[in-house]
């Protein structure tokens, strides 16, 4: 039976490397996801606080599914179902391409969603935190709508929303953990091969589980440092 | 009705169509199709067969998610109360447990917990056969419902804790004033105050419950996202997952409106 | 709206560019296994696929002269990903059986084993008729033919579908399971490695019903490319007469894993 420092040497022999692997590919779905989410979020809030009752129900229906569906659940439909779906609408257009949605960008889509119905939220509330007098404010000096987004609503909205995106930045990182199951090999993924196949399961799990909470943790330092930057800014504003 | 009221009604809504109206339209026409392409779909890709084959293990798969969720949700509300109290409390040392216990299981995924709890632990038969905990470990049902029982009492003591914390600082002065003790102030005054607080986040929690517990069965625990998966993995048919969808949104929406009517209720007293 | 509306297309291209790169590839047949089957196809510690069924598809490939490029994919979403497109041939000892084939097609068998049952050492298990594992637990991989084959010959018996077989080779040793149910070759070279130490092969069951089990394992395409079906036959003919065959089965059994000749 090999020792544990053999287990976790780098190379060949250990799977520390592979490790080490999972941690890029998870901390890299979480950073492509994180804008995709956000972007949508935004928009979906958006719709949600319009005055045109179509979109606001347009918007909310949008939240009630995403938001009931189970991650895992979405992920599965977006593998299979987005990798269908594609391919018959593109058959329709040119017969005899392919596309392949790889396990990848569906677990980007599929944690992009799921993060944006939960953001459209943390926005909303923070959209309406700001009292309508800073909208009419804007106006009044001869701002045009996206203007007054742009330059008094956004630098506040980012304030107050920082710390529920803060929040889901790190339910995202846990849910990359879900697309183990479509086969891509985040850390969850990679330690559970090492575990099956060195039958050192408490080990490589245990390590994983030291791992999600040192991303964790080096979360919380950024998201701190990026709390102080944006109160500090206001302060000087 | 003064003549405030009259000045300040909100001016009536844009009359035509505006490009806000257009989307706003377009989005639901979008929404609409999907939902007559799903309507569609199942009503075409309807086999009699696999619904008299799959209908009793969905059933079976939903009760295991459904007591799943409510053993852990009750399990994890007992263990949270003392959880809490060490939270909040000025011994350090218990403090720092209890912070350094809510971390683990909020920062690390459920599914690694899971994995860990069930292979992890599998791992120290001996051990655990000799202080007799084997029996208890050696079921997966039992492994999943302590898993879940930990990670949502972690959840559940940030939840308690925050709601103790909102209740502003005078009502236990208040209640020290009329020579009330701690536990009698805690139980009389505070938690009514907080439970209201709470009741969403709770709420939110079982939710978070039901759909987290889809991971189950991959530790052989075959809930009704691992019924899904066996009858997808024989039939390859992708109604079945369109049907597990369906079943887990009603759920999770008969749920939600449930909470908010208690919610109603309960806080009735606090409508002005 | 303007701003918003130039984030959605920032977005979508980003989606579009991430799309293609995805396209962007030169012809290669890909091969889609499990990697958690040992001897027949595992993964080795620096993540590559190994084992009887990747050198066996490595051949074919040679003999069809075309590249081939492997995928690692979990056992219980082979055929859809099969369907989806995300590899055109699955080589991963998958059985050609009645319900499969309704889904894809299957080369002709490129080996068949039997299956059998192991406990625990000191199981006090007697054999393996329906009676002697009534009331008892049985490990075996989910969405296999060992799962339906242990489903309906042991109704009485509780039968506990893994993701992996490796899966259930922790639990039996665990102590969880009462006896596991798989290929024969999968369960003598789990029990002949220091993992294995904890059980033993009890017996195989009969009859074997080949409505069950099929002919053996076969290479599965998509429904429909019949071409990519013969070219796979002459080439599995072809590394069995020309000794290749003989040379993947020698280095990894000690018998002729093909079966009998049909």
């Amino acid at each position: 039976m090999q020792s544990a420092w053999t287990l976790l040497s780098w190379g060949p022999e250990g799977w520390l490397d592979d490790i080490a692997y999972g941690v890029f590919i998870t901390v890299s779905l979480a950073l492509a996801t994180l804008p995709v989410g956000l972007a949508i979020g935004f928009l979906v809030a958006l719709a949600k606080q319009s005055e045109e009752a179509s979109l606001r129900l347009a918007g909310n229906v949008y939240t009630t599914i995403f938001r009931g569906l189970p991650e895992l659940l979405t992920l599965f439909l977006v593998f299979y179902g987005a990798q269908i779906g594609i391919q018959k609408l593109l058959q329709f257009v040119s017969p005899g391409a392919t596309v392949e949605v790889n396990a990848f960008v569906s677990g980007m889509i599929a944690l992009g969603v799921v993060f944006s119905s939960y953001s459209s939220e943390v926005f909303l509330s923070a959209f309406r935190a700001i009292p309508r007098g800073q909208y009419e404010g804007g106006y009044s000096i001869g701002l045009s709508n996206v203007q007054t987004m742009r330059f008094v609503i956004l630098p506040q909205l980012i304030r107050i929303a920082l710390p529920g995106l803060a929040n889901l930045w790190l339910i995202l990182l846990k849910d990359t953990a879900l697309v183990s199951a479509i086969g891509l090999s985040d850390i969850l993924r990679q330690v559970g091969v090492a575990a099956r196949v060195t039958k050192h399961a408490f080990l490589f799990f245990g390590l994983a589980g030291l791992i999600y909470l040192a991303l964790a943790i080096i979360s919380s330092v950024g998201i701190n440092a990026i709390e102080r930057a944006v109160s500090k800014q206001a302060v000087r504003r | 009705m003064s003549a405030v009221d009259i000045v300040d009604r909100p001016p009536p809504p844009p009359r035509g169509w505006p490009r806000r109206r257009v989307l706003g339209y377009a989005l639901l026409a979008l929404w609409a199709l999907l939902a007559l392409a799903l309507v569609w779909f199942l009503v075409t890709a309807w086999k009699p067969e696999i619904f008299e084959r799959y209908a009793p293990s969905y059933v079976d798969g939903v009760k295991v998610t459904l007591l799943l969720v409510a053993i852990s949700v009750a399990i994890g509300a007992v263990l949270s109360v003392p959880i809490a109290y060490a939270r909040m409390s000025n011994n350090k040392v218990l403090a720092a447990i209890s912070y350094a216990y809510v971390y683990f299981f909020r920062g690390t995924p459920l599914l690694a917990q899971t994995f860990l709890i069930y292979y992890g632990l599998g791992s120290f038969r001996p051990a655990l056969e000799s202080v007799g905990l084997w029996v208890f470990f050696r079921e997966a049902w039992y492994c999943a419902i302590f898993a879940f029982s930990l990670n949502t009492a972690a959840y559940q003591a940030e939840i308690l804790r925050g709601a103790i914390d909102s209740v502003s600082r005078g009502q236990w002065e208040g209640a020290a004033a009329l020579g009330l003790p701690r536990w009698v102030t805690l139980r009389k005054i505070i938690l009514p105050q907080a439970l209201i607080v709470a009741l969403r986040p709770y709420g939110n929690e079982i939710i978070l419950m039901i759909k987290g517990s889809a991971i189950v069965a991959i530790i052989t625990v075959y809930d009704l996202m691992g019924v899904t998966r066996l009858a997808y993995a024989r039939t390859f048919d992708f109604q079945t997952y369109l049907w597990a969808a369906i079943i887990y949104l009603v759920i999770v929406e008969v749920l939600r409106h449930g909470i908010e009517w208690i919610e109603r209720r309960i806080t009735i007293h606090l409508k002005r | 709206m303007r701003l918003s509306l130039r984030v959605a297309l920032a977005a979508a291209s980003t989606a579009m560019l991430m799309l293609g790169a995805a396209q962007a590839q030169e012809k290669v047949l890909k091969i889609g296994s499990e990697g958690a089957y040992p001897p027949f196809n595992n993964l080795t510690a620096d993540g590559k696929l190994e084992g009887f069924d990747i050198d066996i598809a490595q051949a074919l490939c040679d003999e069809m002269k075309v590249k081939c490029e492997f995928i690692t994919q979990d056992w219980d979403g082979m055929i859809p990903a099969l369907k989806a497109g995300k590899f055109d041939a699955i080589v991963a000892s998958m059985s050609i059986t009645p319900e499969r084939l309704e889904q894809v097609d299957f080369s002709h068998k490129y080996y068949n084993t039997p299956s059998a049952i192991a406990v625990p050492k000191d199981s006090a298990i007697k054999g393996v008729a329906k009676e002697d594992l009534a009331g008892k637990t049985i490990g075996v991989q989910g969405s296999t033919t060992h799962f339906n084959f242990a489903s309906k010959n042991y109704p009485d018996a509780t039968v506990k579908p893994y993701p992996t077989a490796q899966e259930y080779q922790l639990d039996i040793a665990n102590g969880r399971l009462d006896a596991v149910e798989d290929d024969i070759v999968v369960l003598t070279q789990w029990l002949d490695s220091p993992d294995g130490a904890c059980c033993k092969i009890l017996g195989q069951p009969s009859p074997q019903p080949v409505e069950i089990f099929g002919p053996g394992a076969g290479v599965a395409i998509r429904k429909g490319e019949t071409d990519l079906a013969n070219k796979l036959n002459a080439a599995i003919d072809a590394i069995r007469a020309n000794g290749k065959y003989k040379e993947i089965n020698d280095k990894y059994f000690k018998f002729d894993v093909y079966g009998s000749e049909s």
